[in-house]
């Protein structure tokens, strides 16, 4: 195996702790960062000929710290008054005993809440956590956001300004603090999780790294904070959506919808581990938020052999529980494709009625889409097709836009074609 | 990338005791390190190959051989599946993996990627594809 591949793999797996650890000590992200770098750069000339030591996370830890020492003191020689970037002398950081430097599990919880921090955008907080949390190279990220290199570099170099300057310490949230400040970070995990799941644009709807490291990230985050019903909630989901990226659109590149997809070729290993991990939020038998509930729904997908014996009535009820925590207008419509399937379709209409009011949904394709699904059930073709076609120009991705077309046609052709539909199987 | 992680040793080596609490302890370091790193996404162990058999084709014939597998030098004991950015950082991962002398002498941790049935599709035709996905799959009929 090639060295560099290697030390590649290890910084993966070893710098997320690496740069924790020394953000602790040291009290900066930034100068962490380039510590851990060095370190790196260091392993790459050594290792050729020293092979990598057996132990090569200490190794590392070992010598990024050697190097602060350093730092510190040419800036003190350098600038004998001046207050020093570093929290402390060369002689005191070489006084820090061994176990000091311990990789200790919470620096990584008390980093991610730093990468995660409310001052950041969003785009910074998910450029921020994939190169520190997540441990990718800064040219990893660019290619996921089909960037530049040197985009997500200023991104990150500017994000890390912003904490620098408002002086944000590198500290764990404190208890009236935490909800708000973990609901941030999960934020941001789910947020990098959706990029990778649905392009939000251009015509690539499924980029599967980026959602494969949310991921991995929030499986991290699980077993640093086992006690929040909300993480588990979140990799549940995660998981229980991405066992079905397979199905997800057809050979064509179109999206095909939940009763259309094939499900022996779902991805039971993530199943079966999305499903442990709901039945880890559970277990701490505290109220579900939206994450576990999500999940929650997710799961009766999952379960279910065929779209025919979904569980609908859990599935609705999930819905209202939902409804009640995020009073979201997307979670209604969501809500009334379960009113659909259990009470039907013009009580789902009813229910869908107060949606087209909400100035939130005016640009959002999908509510056509269910409205025109319901009123074809209905019978009322016209108006079906209308809705799609209005849902078709709304729709973000050339794919889409091509489905909700051949379903516009599909509502008008049966009576055009004298009730004569080759797609639909004949009414039980 | 997915891969499978397999377990090895020599059937000689079978049934060298139970696992001592130390290495049981050590063992669940490790397993808790892969679950921490976000990587394990499943695994099991395998009983003694005394409690299986193998059934072997030439053209001379089809024979079964039961367990134990007394001449085999890799005989699997167990396997993980773990979900990694690369082989290299599967194999770094490999390396941590705790061993103790006293079961054998020649233990190894096999890395294999899983392959994606869209692999296949190059070379299958789609519609023996497509059933062989269907023969594979628990939830079909």
């Amino acid at each position: 195996m090639d060295l560099r591949k290697s030390v590649e793999a290890l910084w993966r797996i070893e710098a997320p702790q690496l740069i924790a650890t020394l953000a602790r000590r040291i009290g900066s992200l930034d100068i962490a960062e380039d510590l851990a770098s060095e370190a790196f750069v260091s392993a790459l000339e050594q290792w050729p000929a020293d092979g990598i030591p057996p132990k090569p996370g200490a190794w590392l830890m070992k010598t990024a710290w050697h190097k602060a020492i350093d730092r510190a003191r040419r800036e003190e020689t350098a600038r004998k008054k001046a207050p020093l970037l570093v929290a402390g002398h060369g002689g005191e950081l070489a006084d820090v005993a061994d176990e000091a430097l311990d990789p200790i599990p919470d620096d990584l919880l008390t980093m991610v809440f730093t990468t995660c921090h409310p001052l950041l955008s969003p785009e910074s907080r998910v450029a921020l956590t994939l190169r520190l949390f997540g441990g990718l190279t800064t040219d990893e990220v660019a290619r996921a956001f089909l960037v530049p290199t040197a985009t997500i570099g200023q991104r990150i170099s500017r994000a890390k300004r912003t904490l620098a300057e408002a002086r944000v310490p590198i500290e764990a949230p404190s208890a009236e603090e935490l909800p708000e400040r973990l609901r941030a970070v999960l934020d941001v995990l789910y947020a990098i999780f959706n990029e990778g799941y649905s392009a939000s644009s251009g015509t690539n709807l499924v980029r599967a790294d980026l959602a494969v490291e949310a991921m991995r990230m929030g499986r991290v985050l699980a077993g640093l904070s086992p006690t929040e019903p909300e993480v588990f909630g979140l990799v549940a989901l995660m998981e229980l959506q991405a066992s079905r990226f397979r199905t997800r659109v057809d050979a064509a590149g179109i999206p095909a919808r939940l009763e259309d997809q094939d499900r022996r070729r779902w991805d039971r290993t993530l199943i079966e581990h999305g499903l442990s991990m709901l039945d880890r939020a559970f277990d701490l038998a505290r109220p579900l938020g939206v994450f576990s509930l999500q999940a929650a729904i997710s799961a009766c997908h999952a379960r279910a052999a065929t779209f025919a014996v979904t569980d609908w009535v859990a599935i609705l009820a999930l819905y209202d529980a939902l409804t009640q925590i995020t009073r979201s207008p997307v979670v209604e419509l969501n809500r009334a494709v379960a009113v659909l399937h259990v009470d039907g379709p013009e009580a789902a209409l009813a229910t869908t009625r107060p949606l087209l009011a909400d100035r939130r949904m005016a640009g959002y394709h999908l509510l056509g889409a269910v409205r025109g699904d319901i009123l074809t059930r209905l019978g009322r073709h016209a108006e079906a097709a209308a809705e799609l076609e209005r849902a078709a120009e709304l729709a973000p991705t050339k794919q889409e836009r091509q489905l909700l077309l051949s379903r516009m046609a599909q509502a008008l052709a049966p009576r055009n074609a004298g009730g004569q539909s080759s797609e639909e199987p004949p009414a039980e | 990338m997915r891969v499978m992680v397999m377990t090895k040793g020599d059937a000689a080596d079978e049934g060298n005791g139970e696992p001592t609490t130390e290495m049981f302890e050590k063992m669940r370091v490790f397993n808790e390190q892969l679950v921490n790193a976000g990587i394990m996404l499943g695994g099991e162990g395998l009983q003694s190959s005394a409690a299986g058999a193998k059934v072997a084709f030439s053209t001379a014939g089809t024979t079964v051989v039961d367990g134990p597998f007394t001449e085999s030098k890799e005989v699997i004991a167990g396997y993980w599946i773990w979900e990694v950015s690369s082989l290299a950082e599967a194999i770094e991962w490999a390396k941590r993996c705790p061993f103790d002398p006293s079961y054998g002498d020649s233990q190894i941790l096999e890395i294999r990627p899983l392959f994606d049935m869209a692999d296949f599709a190059q070379t299958v035709d789609a519609d023996a594809l497509a059933k062989s996905e269907q023969l594979l799959d628990p939830t079909s009929d």
